[in-house]
Formats: C-alpha cells, structure tokens, sequence
C-alpha cells in the first residue's frame, strides 16, 4: 500500500474516529470550565449510543436518532447537575455512579437490539469541489460524516463564545471564583446547570454518532471507555476548545491504528494503546505543567458560605 | 436556618450515628423503590421478583453459600478501597488490581514449578505483588506528576484487561470451547478449598476478615494509619507535618492495589480454576467495591457488612438472570441508583427538619443558642 | 438607580434624609447570634465606620446589606424606601456597592474582564473593550489610577483594591461598604485611601466601612456605631468621642494599650538567615537575598505589607519551601532545604499563617490534632504503633495548662471557635520546648481575649530564653511585642531597628520601599 493512500486513510479515519472524541471533550470542557467534573460522561455516551440507535432504527430517521441522544445526554446531565451543584455532593462520586447507572441502563435496554445493523444510517458527505483537491481532498473532504464537520465549526464557535463574548467571561469566573461571580450578581447554580447540560448534550451527540454512523449497530459497552478518554483529553487539551481539536485527531489516529497493525501486532495489545497513550499524555502534561490551567474551582461545590 | 413552608430547617453541625445510619438505610430503601418500578416496567411483578430473590439467595443454604461467595472478592477490594479512600487516593482500578492478581496466579499456578503445598501460597503472595505493582503507578504519577487518579486507575483497568484478553487468546491459550478462550485448568495443588457443597473457597474469606480487623488497626493504632488519616483530611495540614506523601500513597497502593490482587486469586483458584475472559473472573466486583467503601463510611470492619449486602446484591442479580430472566445489568443499574441515593440524601444528614410549632409565628428571636 | 450624567456614568443622587436605614436586624447561625436587632442610618456624602472587634458581626450585618446573607428578619430602606435585597443582584440594582476585605476577583482575568462580569447595559462579543474605555474615565475622576488591560494576578494588592472600588462605582453604587480596607494597604496607601474617601464623601456618597482599627475611625470618619457581639453598644459622631471611649465601648471594659513586657536578655542565635533567595508560586523571586538573625530570648517582628515574600520566608525556614541561595542556621546547624519534619525536629515550632488549612486537620478529633507533628516520635509512638495512652494523658494536660475550651477531648477540632482553634496549636507547638518559635500572623482574627492570651504567650517563651520570629500585618502588635524589627519589602529587608528607638514614619517609609539609611547591626 503506497505511503499516500495510507496517509489518506489515517487521516480520514482519525478525522471520523475523532469525531465522537472531540464532540464529547467540547462539553466537558464547558462543563469543567464552570467548575463541575462530569465522571460521567462515559454513561452519557452509551445511553446517546443505545437511544439514538433505538430510535433511528424504530423511526427509519437516524438524524432523529442523533436528536433523541442529545436531549438523553442532557437529561442524564441534569441528574448530575441536581446532585452536584444543588444538593452538592461530591462530583466525582456522582459522575461514577451516572456511568454505572447508564452502563447497566444501556445494558439493560439493549437486549433485543444487539447484532441486528441499522437499517437507514446517517450517509457520510463527501464535500463537492473541495474533495477534489489532491490529497487534501480524499483526506478531509471524502466520505465523512456531517457531524465531523459540524463538531469543527462548533469547537471554533465554543472558542469564540469562550473567550470573546460576554457569556464566556460568566463562565469562566463561574469556574475560578464562584465567589466573585456570585458577589457580582451571577446566578452561579444557573451557569453551572446549564454548563453541565451543555456537556450531556454533546456527550449524547457523541454517543449517538457511534451506533448511527461510525459503526451503525448497537453492541453492549461499545463506547470502550471513550468517555474516560473524553476527561483526560479535557485536561490535555488545557480546557480551550480549539486545542480539543488536536488531542481528538490525535486519538482518532491512534485508534484506527490499533486497528491498521493488527496484522502485525497481536490485536488484544493493540486495543490498549489509547487507554496507555491517555496516560501518558497525562504524565506529559503533569511534567509541562498544564495543569496549571485547570479551573481555579473545578471539582469544588459551591456554597454560598452560610455559616 | 432557614424557613420553608411550615417547617424550619436547622444546620446539624455533626451528624450522630444513628442519624448517618438511618439516612443511609433511607438510601437503600429508595434505591430498592426505583428497582421495583423498572421490574414492573420489564413486565416482571416487583412483589414477586423481590420474594423470589429473597427465597433463592436467603431462603436457601445454597443462596447462602453464593451470597458468601460474592462477598469474598466484594470484602477484600473493599477493603483495600477503604484504606485508598481515607487517604482520599480514588482508586477505580480495583478492577485492573484483582485482574493483575488473577494473571499472577496463574503465571504460578501453571508455568513456575512450584511443588505442590507451596504452590497456593506462591499464588497468593504473586497475587498481592502483581495488584501491589498494578496500583503504585498511578501513585507515583499522582505524586510526582501530578496525574489525576481516578483516570490513572481507570485506564489501567482498561490495560489489564486487554492484557488478560491477550494472554488467553495467545501465549496461555488452552482449549476453546464454543468461542471462549481460556488458559489450562490448574493442577489440583492450586485449587483452593472450599465449604461443602458450595463454592466458598473458605481460605480467602479467611484472609478477608482478617484483613478488615489488620486495616482498622493500622489505621487507628500506627503511624501509617495516623499519616493515611491526615492526608485524607488535609493535604495542607499534612504537608505543614512534613508527612512525606509519597510514602503514604505508595503505602495506600501497595495495600489497595495488593489486597484486590488476592481477590483474584481467589477467583481463579476458588472458582474457575483457570484463567478466563477478564469480565467472567470479574463482573464488576472491583466497581461495585467502590459503593462497598462508600457505603462504609470509612471503617473497615463496616466494610464486612456491607461487602455482604452487596455479595446478596450479586446473588440476586444471578436469580434475576436466571429465573426472572432479566439482564444482569440489572444490578449495574441498582449499584448506580444506590451510589446516587447516597449521595443524594447526604445533604438531609446535616439538616433538621423542624414543624414550627402550631400558631406561633416566626419571629426570629433566637430563643436556645448555645455556643 | 443613581441618575446618570451625560457620559452615562454616576453621579450620586444629593438626597438629604438618611440614604440608608438598617432597623431591627436580627440573624442567628447555629450556636451564634450574629446581629441582635442591630440598627443604624447613614447619610449621603458621609463616612460611617462600623467598629468592633473579631466577631463582633459587623461584616455580617454588611453582608445582609449586600444580600449574601438573609436576615431572620429587620428591614432596610435604602432613600426613603422599603428594600428586599435576596441577593447581591438586588444590592447593586439598589446602588450598593461592596469591596470585600479578601478581594473577590478571578485573578486571571483582566481588570477589564473581572469589572465586565454579569455587568448589564455591555454588549455580548467583547465587552471587555467597551468597559476598558469607561474604567479610564472613572479612575480618573476618583484617582484610583489602574490598567484596564493587566491581568490581577500580577497587581499589588492596593491596585486590586482600587479594582474593587472601581468595580461598584462603575455599576452606579451610591452607597460603598468597604470591610478592613486598611489591612492590606502600607501607611502611605492608606493615606491615599483616605482622600479617595473623602472624593467620594464630597460626591455625595454614603461610606460605610468596617474596622477594628480605632486611629482609623478617628482619622476621617464622620460617625461611627461600635458593635460588641452582636449589639449596637451605641453610634455617635467621631468628634464627641476619643480612642479611649471607643475602645472601652468596644471591649467592655479598660484597655490596655502597650503590653507590659521585660527586658531583653538575648542568648546564643536561634535563628541565621544568610542571603536567602525563593521563588514564589507563581515563580517569580520572592525572597531576593535576605539576611537577618534571632537570638534566643528575643522576638524579632517582620513588618511589611502581605505579599511581600514574608509568607515564602516563613515557609523557607520551616521547610516548606525550596531556597534557591542561601543558608538557614537553625540552633547551630545548618538546616538550608532540610525537609519539614527534620526542622521540626530541630526544635523549630510553626504557628502557620493559614490556621484551617494548614495548623488543624479540622476533621480529626483534638487529641489527634495535638500530636500532629510529632506523632511520628518516641512518647506518642514506638516503632511503627502509636501509644494511645500517653496521647489521651498529654492531651488532658495540655487541654487545661491553655485553657483549650471543649467538651471533650475527641470533638473534632472544626467545631471549635477561631480562638480555640490557635490555643490548640499553641499547646501543640510551644510544649515541645522549642528553641525557636516562628509565629505567622498568630492574632489575625481573634477576639481580644484570645489575642492578649496569645501574646503573653510568645512573651513568656522569650522570657523562658526561646527566640521567637514574628511575621504580622498589624504594625501595632508588631511595635509590642517586638524587642528589633525588621522591615520587608519586595524580598528584601529594606532595614532592622530595635523596637525601642522605632518610629512608626520611618518603619512606614521602609514598608514602602524606602531603605533605612544607616545599616542597623543585627
């Protein structure tokens, strides 16, 4: 296989296994920037996959299905958000449970829908013109799915509310200094509610993508862990969205390459590169000192200091 | 204080006992409530479902003995997670652990040459090793890098598991059997006594137990344990006491790590008796420890009791799969309802409710206010 | 609303009944009546202080006013009007205004961006630049000079004060609650603040601020309310009054003023400090080549405004901080980098700056919290076991011998008062028989009475020939207690004067940069 239509492939492939990644990393950083760890994202991702799955093929209309997910992430956030920000309890503890709950949820549901491949996918775009383009063309613009490119523009568009508007400078203090914001009139249970159901939201959408799109069928479990990928990328991707772009590439690649060389490797050994490349990235980033971005509330309940 | 309606709400400033114990129940209870509602939803009367889980795990001697055999595991991670909690190091990867104790054992069970009476001591001791090793990484990357761990223990769970994935497909394959891999049975030296007519491989129930009393022990009468219990509270305070943190986790871990790796051994010299696929040595048990320990409240000898509840949490799951036949994911959505329940009525441990008393209004003259 | 002038920024409204009337607050928390039917009423264009002592539930009562807290009941009319203030969202919409004594802003913001946060009347994409112009304008006509554009993290704490100003008159307050404003400021900035005061008196503001500094309310209050445990003990115009009634009022009873202390028998060095050199956290330098030295049976006070490396000194020689040059001699040996414990060891006791974060383990019970750094050695352990008993004896003993108020040994140290809190650390520190004693900040916060125990304490450690090393903001407490002082700023020790022959312009001058002109042996 000549070195370009190889190229062609890994970076068409990263590009569409990314997709899933870097929906989900988009909404947990909204949700850790307003100072809330989501734990569970990898329940949200499964219960987007089972519904959007359920529905698209029940309905016939898989961007039904994509709906449906998303407004199933967002209702599993909003558990997390009632837990976390109103009753708060601890955020972590509440994010696992969400994750086991939607787990076995999924789990529960899925029997009868298992091994049976969806009817009507969603259809991969091929962007006319643009994919005509040598090499660029079939790398970026061939035979992808239209939430890849909408999950690009929306980082952008993230970005941009993030650090040029004035809701991004609510949710950013909301994230440093709850204090401050709620001394300034801010309603921080509100910022941080709907930061949270922002990130369900996309998390469902990435869930969905896998069983109406990626691999359009519904097994048990078959998001992998994606969701504990999904955390680690946050913190790697120093919470800025435009930066989740490159780690979800990155993991798209290594997972199709996991796939690629199992010719040569044994495939069980290669199935564990992302979950080891996700810590490492994490040791790299720990040496750099990116964590020093983290949110200055991130992880802490909010309470308004009543004695 | 605050005034809702007709009640008062008063701030308690330390929750009693009875009060954590009760709210705790309360928990149970509502968890249990939202499972009758999801049988009745899979079409499965709730009355009979919970009568019949009732009949076959505690109404029989065999729905005992199995409740006893979920404990075993159950008890030692839980155990473990106990210790990694009061140190507040999150370790998710209790699963990875016991898996890593699994393949040590079978690694001496099969290809050391170890003769006969030592061979399950052997297995024992390679088990707490590997889990040990298994759960220091991430506590060195938590202390020298910084690295998150409950990402750390969680991706490490993910690697073992591929790992076992490729030792039963590839260098340890034995026979297959209709599309299950798994290694050679073990001699009959590495098989681990067990109850009569049951499947209670005794000797780790044994160390189990013993391990709950040795962990309250080093936790409430050692140095260790006073160190464990200061990182946990303040890792200011620590610090400012020049408590090194580095020895403390890696301490925590090797306990943590090691004693959910002799889970596993017990599992694969009590139960199966070969290596197998990573979620048929372990359903979950390393997860549900995590509610175990919580459930725990930090006290290792509680751990005992609620390691059983969630044994009988397991052995329902088996009835509800085999007679109610239902999934049994069924009891990866109750861990999770209990897990939320907990949390969620932890915020009624710290407050009293009041009825304001008919006819008198809310002045808000502060009759009692001891200091 | 105030009414706005043509630039659409605030003028004041000149109204002449009382602008602000609190009547009959009341707000309890467990345990605590906060205020008891407090009431007050403040003018337009005056400055009222608050006076009173830790506790005494002045910032309480402001916090009502601002609507972090719910009073149990009392009402407030802000001109004339009936008020409910549910939030500080209502506080500011009713021209309330207040600049916290810890700054709430998000230090890695810019001035711009923490002044632009949920601010009404901005446009959605890039506020920060519509706000940057009108900071300029407003700093200029109250002259609190800032950069709209720098990030808070890098300002000095007067300059964030100065934000915090700008921050309420910018959302049109009318009313300003400053709470210790002084306390992070150099005489000089304080003077400064002072005439921005009187600017905004002169704009027919009303001023409130809270204190528990009697010079201060004598100095350019117009009237003042001293509350005492959650009374009103009485209000009244600061020119009938003098220091002496107020503090009388504010206490209860005779205060004195100048503690009664020995003289100075210095021994051997407890303490040489050699041309340290630190970073901070942040990793600029801190410490940039300080050197001084205590002797055993002296108390060397560190003067100088926060922020000025005392906190990395503190921690440089109790072996929580990496030096980067430098030594640190600790009783004769050289401890420079050493760990934490093996100073403690040593024989160097900490009275941390940070008391709950860093001197208790707020969850574990007092006993375990009084062995805390020596829990690790012979009494309290052998070998690997700790020895229960001697701890529950030592911990009786010392419970009483510092009159550590608690029902019982094994309550858990949260739930004691902030006095009882730093008694406990006392006892856990001071009978160790230590050679030298690093006290951070170890008044900051206490009531009188705790405040007067704990500096007979440091005193009789210094009788008792132990060298005593104390870091404190309060220039007064600084002045008593100290036998030499030195002055810190910016890293370095700007110069050591004896206490007796100090006075407080010069020590002023050093606090801002000056250096002492005649080097002081030490």
């Amino acid at each position: 296989m000549d070195w370009q239509s190889w190229l062609i492939g890994i970076v068409g492939r990263a590009l569409a296994f990314g997709t899933p990644l870097l929906w989900g990393t988009l909404g947990e950083i909204y949700a850790e920037r307003a100072g809330v760890v989501n734990l569970g994202v990898e329940g949200m991702m499964v219960l987007g996959a089972f519904s959007a799955f359920a529905v698209a093929q029940s309905t016939g209309h898989p961007g039904l299905g994509i709906l449906v997910a998303a407004l199933v992430g967002g209702g599993a956030a909003l558990i997390h958000a009632f837990l976390t920000v109103t009753l708060r309890a601890n955020q972590y503890v509440s994010g696992l449970a969400l994750t086991m709950f939607g787990l076995g949820l999924a789990g529960l549901l899925g029997r009868g829908w298992e091994g049976i491949p969806l009817k009507q996918p969603l259809p991969s775009v091929t962007v006319p013109g643009l994919s005509k383009i040598p090499l660029l063309g079939p790398m970026l613009f061939e035979d992808q799915s239209i939430l890849t490119y909408i999950g690009l523009v929306l980082a952008v568009v993230l970005w941009l509310l993030l650090y040029r508007t004035r809701w991004g400078i609510v949710l950013r203090s909301v994230g440093e200094s709850p204090a401050t914001a709620d001394a300034l009139g801010v309603n921080v249970f509100l910022v941080r509610y709907l930061a949270v159901i922002v990130g369900g939201v996309l998390a469902g959408v990435a869930g969905g993508y896998l069983s109406v799109e990626y691999r359009p069928a519904w097994t048990e479990g078959m998001t992998a862990g994606m969701g504990w990928i999904v955390i680690a990328l946050t913190i790697f991707a120093a919470w800025d969205p435009l930066q989740a772009i490159w780690g979800s590439l990155f993991f798209g690649a290594l997972y199709h390459l996991s796939y690629r060389l199992q010719a040569w490797l044994p495939p069980e050994l290669l199935k564990l590169m992302p979950y080891a490349f996700a810590i490492l990235v994490l040791a790299i980033a720990g040496l750099s000192g990116r964590r020093r971005g983290a949110p200055g509330a991130l992880g802490v309940p909010y309470a308004r200091g009543e004695k | 204080m605050r005034r809702v309606g007709p009640f008062i709400l008063e701030r308690r400033r330390a929750p009693s006992r009875a009060v954590v114990i009760g709210v705790s129940v309360l928990a149970v209870l509502a968890a249990l409530l939202v499972m009758a509602i999801i049988f009745a939803g899979y079409g499965v009367n709730p009355w009979h479902a919970y009568a019949t889980i009732g009949k076959s795990t505690l109404g029989s001697r065999y729905g005992l003995m199995e409740i006893l055999r979920r404990t075993i595991p159950l008890l030692l991670c839980g155990v473990g997670l106990v210790i990694a909690f009061r140190a507040q190091f999150w370790n998710i990867g209790a699963e990875g652990q016991l898996l890593a104790g699994a393949v040590a054992a079978t690694g001496v069970a099969l290809y050391s040459g170890i003769p006969g009476p030592w061979l399950l001591p052997a297995m024992f001791g390679a088990g707490f090793l590997a889990g040990a090793v298994w759960g220091i990484i991430p506590a060195f990357l938590k202390v020298k890098l910084r690295v998150n761990d409950v990402i750390t223990t969680l991706m490490m769970n993910y690697i073992m598991i591929y790992i076992v994935d490729w030792l039963i497909h590839g260098p340890w394959k034995g026979p297959t059997m209709r599309g299950f891999a798994y290694t050679d049975i073990f001699p009959k030296a590495a098989w681990l006594p067990t109850l009569p007519l049951s499947r209670v491989h005794w000797p780790t129930l044994v160390i189990g137990v013993a391990a709950a009393i040795l962990a309250a022990l080093i936790l409430s009468r050692t140095r260790l344990g006073y160190e464990i219990r200061v990182v946990g509270e303040s890792e200011g305070a620590a610090r400012y006491a020049g408590i090194n943190f580095l020895r403390v986790s890696l301490a925590v871990m090797i306990l943590s790590g090691g004693l959910a790796g002799l889970a596993g051994v017990g599992e694969v010299a009590g139960i199966h008796h070969r290596l197998l696929s990573p979620t048929q040595v372990s359903m979950g048990y390393g997860y549900t420890a995590i509610i175990v320990a919580w459930l725990a409240r930090g006290s290792p000898l509680v751990a005992i009791v609620t390691s059983l509840l969630f044994g009988l949490i397991f052995a329902a799951g088996d009835v509800i799969k085999t007679v109610l036949r239902m999934p049994f994911q069924v009891t990866g959505v109750f861990n999770g309802l209990i897990l939320f329940f907990l949390i969620g009525v932890e915020p009624l441990m710290y407050w009293r409710v009041r009825l304001l008393p008919k006819g008198e209004r809310w002045t808000g003259r502060a009759g009692s206010s001891g200091s | 609303m105030a009414g706005t002038n043509e630039e659409g920024l605030v003028r004041a409204s000149s109204y002449t009944s009382p602008m602000l009337v609190m009547r009959d607050i009341v707000k309890t928390f467990p345990g605590v009546v906060a205020n008891d039917h407090v009431s007050l009423e403040v003018q337009a264009g005056e400055i009222y202080a608050l006076l009173g002592e830790n506790g005494a539930g002045k910032t309480t009562l402001m916090n009502i006013l601002y609507g972090l807290y719910r009073p149990d009941s009392g009402e407030i009319y802000v001109k004339g009007k009936r008020i409910h203030i549910r939030s500080p969202r209502d506080a500011i919409a009713h021209g309330i205004g207040m600049v916290h004594q810890h700054f709430k802003l998000v230090r890695p913001h810019t001035v711009a961006e923490n002044v632009a946060l949920g601010l009404a009347g901005t446009p959605f994409w890039q506020p920060a630049r519509v706000v940057e112009r009108g900071l300029k304008e407003l700093s200029e006509r109250y002259g609190l000079p800032v950069d709209p554009r720098a990030r808070v993290w890098q300002l000095s704490a007067g300059e964030q004060q100065r934000v915090e100003i700008l921050k309420a008159l910018y959302r049109g307050a009318e009313i300003l609650i400053l709470d210790e404003p002084t306390s992070v400021l150099t005489p000089q900035e304080t003077a400064e603040l002072f005439k921005v005061l009187l600017h905004m008196k002169q704009e027919g503001h009303a001023v409130i601020f809270i204190t528990h500094k009697l010079s201060e309310v004598m100095e350019v209050a117009d009237r003042v309310t001293v509350m005492r445990r959650g009374k009103v003990v009485g209000t009244l115009p600061t020119a009938e009054t003098d220091k002496g009634s107020l503090a009388r009022m504010m206490v209860g009873r005779e205060v004195v003023f100048r503690l009664s202390k020995g003289e100075c028998h210095p021994g051997e060095e407890a303490l040489v400090v050699e041309d340290l050199h630190a970073l901070s956290d942040r990793g600029i330098p801190a410490l940039r080549g300080v050197s001084f030295t205590v002797r055993r049976g002296e108390i060397l006070g560190i003067a100088g405004v926060a922020g000025n490396g005392q906190r990395e000194l503190v921690e440089v020689i109790t072996g929580l901080r990496k030096a980067q040059r430098g030594r640190i001699i600790v009783l004769g040996k050289d401890l420079t980098n050493r760990s934490a414990r093996r100073i403690a060891d040593a024989g160097v006791a900490h009275i941390p700056e940070e008391r709950l974060r860093m001197g208790i383990v707020p969850g574990m019970s007092i006993e375990d919290n009084l062995i805390l750094k020596k829990h690790h050695r012979p009494p309290f352990s052998r070998g690997p076991f700790l020895q229960l008993r001697k701890v529950h004896a030592f911990a009786k003993r010392v419970i009483e011998e510092y009159d550590i108020m608690t029902p019982s040994p094994r309550t858990p140290a949260k739930l004691l008062s902030g006095g009882n809190i730093q008694r406990l650390i006392l006892a856990r520190e001071l009978s160790g028989q230590p050679g030298l004693v690093v006290a951070a900040h170890p008044t900051y916060g206490l009531d009188v009475g705790a405040t007067e125990q704990i500096r007979q304490l440091l005193i009789k450690q210094r009788d008792s020939g132990v060298g005593v090393l104390l870091v404190s903001e309060d220039l007064e407490e600084i002045m008593a207690l100290s036998d030499r002082i030195a002055v810190m700023f910016r890293g370095e020790i700007m110069g050591i004067v004896s206490a007796s022959e100090a006075k407080i312009e010069e020590i002023g001058l050093m606090m801002a940069g000056e250096r002492r002109q005649q080097e002081q042996p030490s």
